[in-house]
């Protein structure tokens, strides 16, 4: 079981408005430590309702949710928050950064957040992560003047800060060009080879989930395979 | 959460939109600055009016009454204890107004830890005649040094001087309302008889003017030997014992215990001036009320900007939730986001509050009534701005604590899902 960084043990979701609807329908699997997994599926099947469920973010669900054995389906908000800080990394589509600060702090802040690492131990850091992602030069730049490629080297860059024990992704490709999403996959692949980073990223693209360890295919809220 | 970070983040934050920063923050300036002035300088007027009358009067004042025996002989008779008799056989006898004993009671009273000073006091009503101008009014012997130290005398004699009633003979200081209607100034020599029939020429050594016309028109001042002397009294004949304590608000409990002490009436400075209270508690709860209301406009102001920024800053709350800050640690930022804005421009509006204050206490305000009165009088109490800020980091609070709130509530899910 030390193997095993994330498990989902049949995860039932409802929506209610405008009716009750089942977005979710025993969804049970594990993520190896390690693995680079895919989730992919039909616009609407409830991917991205399954990763914010995993991300700890929405916890209106049933089931159960273990993060490298520790329950996280009775946990209250508070800790929650904690253990996303610490443990989980997130990619968006779009990539959110916040636009007021600049790219290092962006990187920087979930690390300024946890507190473990000094300030200057976490530049350092968010700089070789910059680095490594081949957008250290826009280190000092504002959000809003770098590319959309670029902004989601940095989100990735931002996800890594705190060695988290998984890096989750919504469609982090759906808004690129093949150009920039080969690069990012790219990235993830380096990352998952080289820093044993376990990787669990919903996309659309076919070709991309055909590259990754392993892909869970969904239906209509189930998992085909 | 360092509470450095989530400054940092509300500092930049609040950079974002710095004008609309400024406008809040020059909300609680203002709200504070008008505060301050309109506090200081109406209690600085409340002070002056009530000097004006409370300066002159005792906190104690000693006196003898003439009142009738409270025990009439048929109230000693057993047989008619349950009766209710109305047969008053004891008249009352006139003993004069004269305090008996009065060197020693001064003595004692003296000698009180509460009390700061006492000073003899003999009134006599009299007539002020020159020529055939004949004005009815009270003088009043004084001991000059001790006057001036319960009531400050010296400030209202506006021409001449308080001590010459000591180094002069037979001097007197004549209210300015008096000197106006008989023509007279410092050197002339006035005829002051009294009821009794008694009649001595006074010179006239100085003018006292208070700003209030019934008492300038009768009093006058003259020193207790000359007084004495005019009726044919002995030394110790005195009608007042004045008293000035350290706490003026024992006065009533002190005034009391004399009284039964010594056996004579005592009027306490709170029954003499319950109307004045008053008067200024009004004028108080009206300027704070302003100050407080401008403070909750700002406050207002606050709210609605602060709104704003949340409905601006969705994305940028929901990126901080999905890294891991809690609603705890947004609700400190946006707490903090406000306390900044207060903060700021309350400290401001302490400076500004004072310099409104400094510049009121300049403008020039000189009436006839109000000789020691050059300008607009100003209170400036460290409590007015203690007040002041602490008004408005509570405002503030309040205004930012709902706007927080929401933001701690925002469901990063819904934004994310929303683009
Ligand atoms: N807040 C909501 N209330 C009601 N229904 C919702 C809500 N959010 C999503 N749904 C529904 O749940 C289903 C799953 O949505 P989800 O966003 O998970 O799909 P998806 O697999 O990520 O699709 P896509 O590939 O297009 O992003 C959809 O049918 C959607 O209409
Ligand atoms: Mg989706």
């Amino acid at each position: 079981m030390d193997n095993i960084v994330l498990e989902a043990v049949s995860i039932n979701k409802y929506f209610y408005d405008p009716v009750k609807f089942r977005v979710l329908s025993d969804i049970s699997f594990k993520i190896e430590h390690g693995e680079f997994v895919s989730v992919a599926g039909k616009s609407g099947c409830g991917k991205s309702t399954l990763l914010y469920i995993l991300s700890t973010m929405d916890t209106d669900y049933e089931g159960e949710l273990y993060l490298h054995g520790e329950a996280l389906h009775q946990k209250t908000a508070n800790d929650l928050a904690r253990i996303r800080n610490e443990k989980i990394g997130f990619v968006f589509q779009f990539h959110y950064l916040i636009e007021e600060f600049n790219v290092l702090k962006n990187v920087m802040l979930p690390g300024l957040k946890l507190a473990k690492h000094s300030r200057p131990e976490l530049e350092s850091r968010a700089l070789n992560h910059l680095k490594r992602l081949d957008v250290a030069d826009q280190a000092l730049k504002m959000p809003h003047q770098l590319s959309g490629g670029q902004k989601q080297r940095v989100a990735i860059a931002r996800a890594m800060i705190n060695d988290p024990l998984v890096i989750m992704g919504d469609e982090p490709t759906g808004n690129l060009d093949k150009k920039n999403s080969d690069l990012v996959f790219a990235i993830f692949r380096e990352l998952c080879q080289d820093k044993k980073q376990s990787l669990l990223i919903v996309t659309h693209d076919t070709d991309f989930a055909l590259r990754t360890n392993r892909t869970i295919q969904m239906e209509d809220g189930k998992i085909l395979s | 959460m360092p509470a450095s970070l989530s400054l940092k983040i509300a500092l930049s934050l609040l950079r974002a939109r710095l004008g609309q920063t400024v406008v809040a923050a020059a909300g609680v300036t203002f709200g504070i600055a008008m505060f301050i002035a309109l506090v200081s300088f109406m209690t600085g007027l409340n002070k002056l009016l009530d000097g004006l009358i409370l300066n002159r009067i005792p906190h104690i004042r000693l006196y003898q009454e003439i009142k009738p025996s409270p025990v009439q002989p048929v109230d000693l008779s057993k047989k008619y204890r349950r009766h209710q008799n109305f047969i008053r056989s004891i008249k009352p006898r006139d003993r004069g107004r004269e305090i008996r004993n009065s060197q020693l009671i001064m003595r004692a009273i003296q000698a009180d830890p509460q009390v700061v000073d006492v000073a003899p006091k003999l009134v006599t009503q009299v007539f002020y005649t020159t020529g055939t101008i004949e004005l009815g009014g009270v003088m009043d012997g004084i001991v000059p040094a001790a006057e001036e130290n319960l009531f400050r005398l010296s400030d209202y004699v506006i021409t001449g001087n308080l001590n010459d009633l000591t180094t002069v003979a037979n001097s007197i200081i004549i209210g300015k309302g008096i000197a106006d209607k008989m023509l007279v100034e410092p050197g002339d020599i006035i005829q002051v008889s009294t009821g009794m029939g008694q009649q001595a020429l006074l010179k006239v050594v100085g003018i006292v003017q208070f700003g209030i016309a019934e008492i300038d028109n009768i009093q006058s001042y003259t020193a207790l030997s000359t007084a004495q002397k005019i009726q044919g009294k002995p030394p110790a004949y005195i009608t007042d014992i004045q008293v000035k304590l350290k706490d003026i608000t024992q006065a009533p409990a002190i005034g009391l215990e004399y009284a039964k002490l010594f056996r004579l009436e005592a009027m306490d400075l709170q029954k003499a001036n319950t109307q004045f209270e008053t008067g200024s508690n009004i004028r108080s709860i009206i300027s704070y009320a302003v100050g407080v209301t401008l403070l909750i406009v700002a406050g207002f102001g606050i709210y609605n900007i602060l709104n704003m920024l949340i409905y601006e800053k969705m994305d940028a709350i929901a990126i901080l939730k999905a890294t891991g800050f809690s609603g705890r640690d947004v609700r400190f930022i946006f707490i903090s986001l406000s306390l900044i804005i207060g903060i700021a421009g309350g400290i401001l509006g302490l400076g500004l509050g004072y310099v409104l204050s400094v510049i009121i206490n300049h403008i020039p305000f000189q009436i006839e009534s109000l000789p020691t009165i050059q300008t607009y009088p100003v209170n400036f109490n460290p409590l007015y701005y203690f007040i002041g800020i602490s008004f408005a980091l509570i405002t503030t609070y309040i205004a930012g604590f709902f706007p927080a709130r929401k933001a701690s509530k925002v469901d990063p899910v819904v934004i994310i899902r929303g683009k």
